[in-house]
């Protein structure tokens, strides 16, 4: 499965370890929600980058005194359709201030990207191989964003606000798409 | 008429691009029909009984000219000449084919029109008041603020994927006809204690097999939080919203296994954390958005004038129409003029492509261009000069939409039923058709009074059944179309949901259970202006069930 980051493909540089297997000193590693919080006294102090995997039916509040030590936190998404880990991303990067990495895994299709991204993720295990080469095409489809989100795009209405008033337009007259 | 700037004509014209593409990807076997159904369903593309329908957002109820002649285009160029208005303020085409759409969608976004959001499991069209900015008592414009939700919750990249639906609806005027109380969230403008005008915030409201009244958990939230407390509860139910059951998914089920106050606090709590943040709506922000809603350069006129009162005095057919259709106007001189889609025999909501481009014509001569949609699935023309009205009423007559059964039992809302769909158990229009059919003497329609009847083909309820003074729910008994009677129900500012009257009817007896029943009422009311719902609530469902069942 290709992971894009920064808008190109990379190499996983994230080991996953299972929750009774042992953890390797110095290895980036991905560690389950439960492994994290039974093993946290020991695992802030080991050499080499930690990251979790968290489900998307844990409140994400429970992650919070973690954050400052941990390098990545991987959000799952079951299936396309299930959109808990977009709330969970938002809080984090928003509430949180996670600065780490923040990877979305899982059913991961190109039409998701903009609202990942949107929502702070940015690094992306992507289903399709084809989809991870439309990635940069992809995020670009839309240059106007209607609400405000922590990834710094300027809203709509904000940006309505600091432009010069447009000209009046006449209602019931055909309006012609740029 | 609210017009759009340069930002909401870009977005739509990406929203296109992108569904063309997703479009072609399908056609070219790159998405499974799996992977293209979430996102054709958040285009408004469903794949019903026979053909893939459209569906059109008609934000808050309001359409300019040109937009109704563009609904009519569609109709003829790429369905077959009709198009079937909706109880949410949406317009359907039903034969549609896949390969066409993304040519309709263009041809609707260079008149502002879409259909994103109008199904999948994200915020659908925001709506309100068919008379907002017309109707006399109103406490301002609820469309502003239908508007800035719109924006808010298009393409949210949080809220796309929720765990199901969800309906948002205001008013802002003392008599609800935007059915807040059904929706998932229903927003009531009021003015608090101190004269400041807010919004009364109630959740759970909605339909289907599991009907619930909303309850209110903010009885005064200030205009500058409408969308931070609006994004706190869609954060609050888009993470412990149930997602193991289709058929508990909806925000109401959460809200009833939390209790009405444990959700409360839920919402309060996130609330209070982004209340301040970058969703704090500055009244300059709010002001620039109104003022991008244009109001007509309104004549100084008087009310009931003599070209008025002559065809009033002459004129018996102008009379019962106009004491029917035409309601008051906040500006004096002007009236709002209701035009009936439920002509005797028809399909309720359906407007033919001709018809639409009448009704285009008939508002640039006679309502400043602009048509308003109802979810009673009618249509209004909302700045009619009263002198103008002898007139209009022969051009709409002429065209088949000046039936004056506005509100009367022949009024009758209905889903489209297994006409069309694939969900429905049961029929639906030619039981509406029925029923206009034996009440279309107008002096026994009106001598009932008000009097709504909602039509369901199937228990997900978009006909509305369980809030109709009389509703009617499809069922399918051992491969028979069967259905159930409830009374009582009502969608207004006291909704209620109606109670069952009996065992199901089979669909040959339905009209007949219908003329018991208002027959029934006749002899059971008190007065003859004691309304239907009134004496219902009055002597219970008893009496009626008696005389209905008595001989079955």
């Amino acid at each position: 499965m290709p992971l894009v980051k920064a808008g190109r493909v990379v190499e996983d540089r994230f080991v996953r370890v299972l929750d009774d297997a042992p953890v390797p000193e110095g290895t980036a590693v991905i560690l389950p929600a439960t492994r994290l919080i039974a093993d946290a006294r020991e695992l802030a102090q080991r050499g080499g980058p930690t990251g979790v995997i968290w489900p998307n039916d844990r409140r994400i509040a429970e992650l919070a005194p973690y954050l400052d030590w941990l390098a990545l936190v991987a959000l799952v998404f079951p299936a396309f359709k299930d959109g808990r880990a977009y709330s969970q991303a938002r809080i984090l990067r928003e509430r949180y201030e996670f600065r780490g990495e923040l990877r979305a895994t899982g059913q991961i299709l190109r039409d998701q990207f903009l609202f990942l991204q949107r929502a702070g993720f940015d690094a992306f295990e992507v289903s399709k191989e084809a989809d991870a080469a439309k990635f940069v095409e992809t995020i670009h489809r839309y240059s106007v964003f209607y609400q405000p989100t922590g990834d710094g795009r300027p809203s709509a209405l904000r940006a309505r606000a600091s432009r010069a008033p447009a000209p009046p337009l006449v209602p019931g007259r055909p309006e012609v798409v740029r | 008429m609210y017009v759009y700037d340069e930002f909401d004509r870009t977005l739509l014209a990406e929203r296109v691009r992108e569904f063309r593409d997703q479009v072609g990807r399908r056609l070219a076997g790159e998405l499974t029909e799996e992977e293209f159904k979430l996102l054709r369903l958040m285009n408004g593309v469903y794949l019903q009984l026979h053909a893939y329908m459209l569906r059109i957002a008609i934000p808050y109820g309001t359409l300019s000219s040109n937009q109704l002649r563009t609904l009519a285009h569609v109709a003829r160029k790429y369905d077959r000449d009709y198009g079937h208005f909706t109880t949410r303020q949406n317009i359907q085409f039903n034969w549609i084919k896949l390969e066409q759409l993304p040519d309709a969608m263009a041809d609707l976004a260079r008149a502002g029109l879409h259909g994103m959001q109008t199904s999948g499991n994200c915020t659908r069209n925001v709506t309100t008041d068919q008379w907002a900015g017309v109707a006399p008592g109103e406490i301002e414009d609820p469309r502003v603020w239908a508007e800035l939700l719109r924006q808010h919750v298009t393409l949210h990249p949080e809220f796309s994927f929720l765990p199901r639906k969800f309906k948002i609806a205001l008013t802002a005027s003392a008599h609800d006809r935007a059915a807040v109380r059904i929706h998932d969230i229903g927003l009531r403008m009021h003015k608090n204690g101190a004269g400041e005008t807010g919004f009364e915030v109630m959740v759970g409201g909605g339909l289907g097999r599991t009907p619930f009244i909303a309850k209110t958990i903010k009885p005064f939230l200030p205009k500058r939080d409408l969308l931070s407390y609006v994004e706190a509860i869609m954060r609050t139910y888009n993470q412990y919203g149930r997602r193991d059951n289709i058929y508990k998914a909806r925000i109401k089920i959460l809200v009833h296994e939390l209790g009405a106050e444990k959700f409360g606090r839920e919402v309060e709590e996130e609330w209070q954390s982004i209340k301040d943040g970058a969703l704090a709506l500055d009244p300059a922000v709010v002001a620039d958005i109104g003022s991008r809603f244009r109001y007509p350069d309104y004549e100084v006129l008087a009310d009931n004038p003599p070209e008025l009162a002559k065809a009033r005095a002459e004129d018996r057919q102008f009379r019962a129409w106009l004491d029917n259709s035409v309601a008051n106007h906040k500006v004096a001189g002007y009236a709002i003029v209701t035009l009936s889609l439920k002509p005797e025999g028809g399909p309720p909501g359906d407007a033919t492509a001709p018809q639409m481009d009448a009704i285009a014509d008939l508002a640039d001569r006679y309502s400043f261009g602009e048509i308003r949609v109802g979810h009673e699935q009618n249509l209004a023309l909302p700045h009619v000069a009263q002198r103008d009205l002898p007139e209009l009423w022969r051009a709409l007559s002429a065209i088949g939409v000046a039936t004056p059964n506005v509100n009367l039992i022949s009024d009758i809302i209905a889903c489209p039923g297994l006409d069309y769909c694939s969900l429905a158990n049961a029929r639906s229009i030619p039981v509406a058709e029925e029923i206009t059919r034996r009440f279309r003497d107008l002096d026994l329609a009106r001598s009932l009074g008000p009097l709504h009847i909602n039509i369901s083909g199937c228990i997900n309820a978009c006909g509305h059944h369980h809030v109709g003074h009389i509703g009617i729910l499809g069922v399918e008994k051992n491969g028979e179309e069967y259905y159930q009677v409830t009374l009582g129900g009502r969608a207004d500012e006291a909704a209620e949901l109606g109670a069952i009257l009996g065992p199901a009817v089979p669909h040959g007896e339905i009209a007949d259970v219908v003329e018991d029943i208002a027959a029934a009422y006749l002899e059971l009311r008190e007065r003859p202006d004691e309304l239907f719902i009134s004496t219902v609530k009055r002597v219970g469902i008893e009496p009626f069930k008696e005389r209905v069942y008595a001989a079955r």
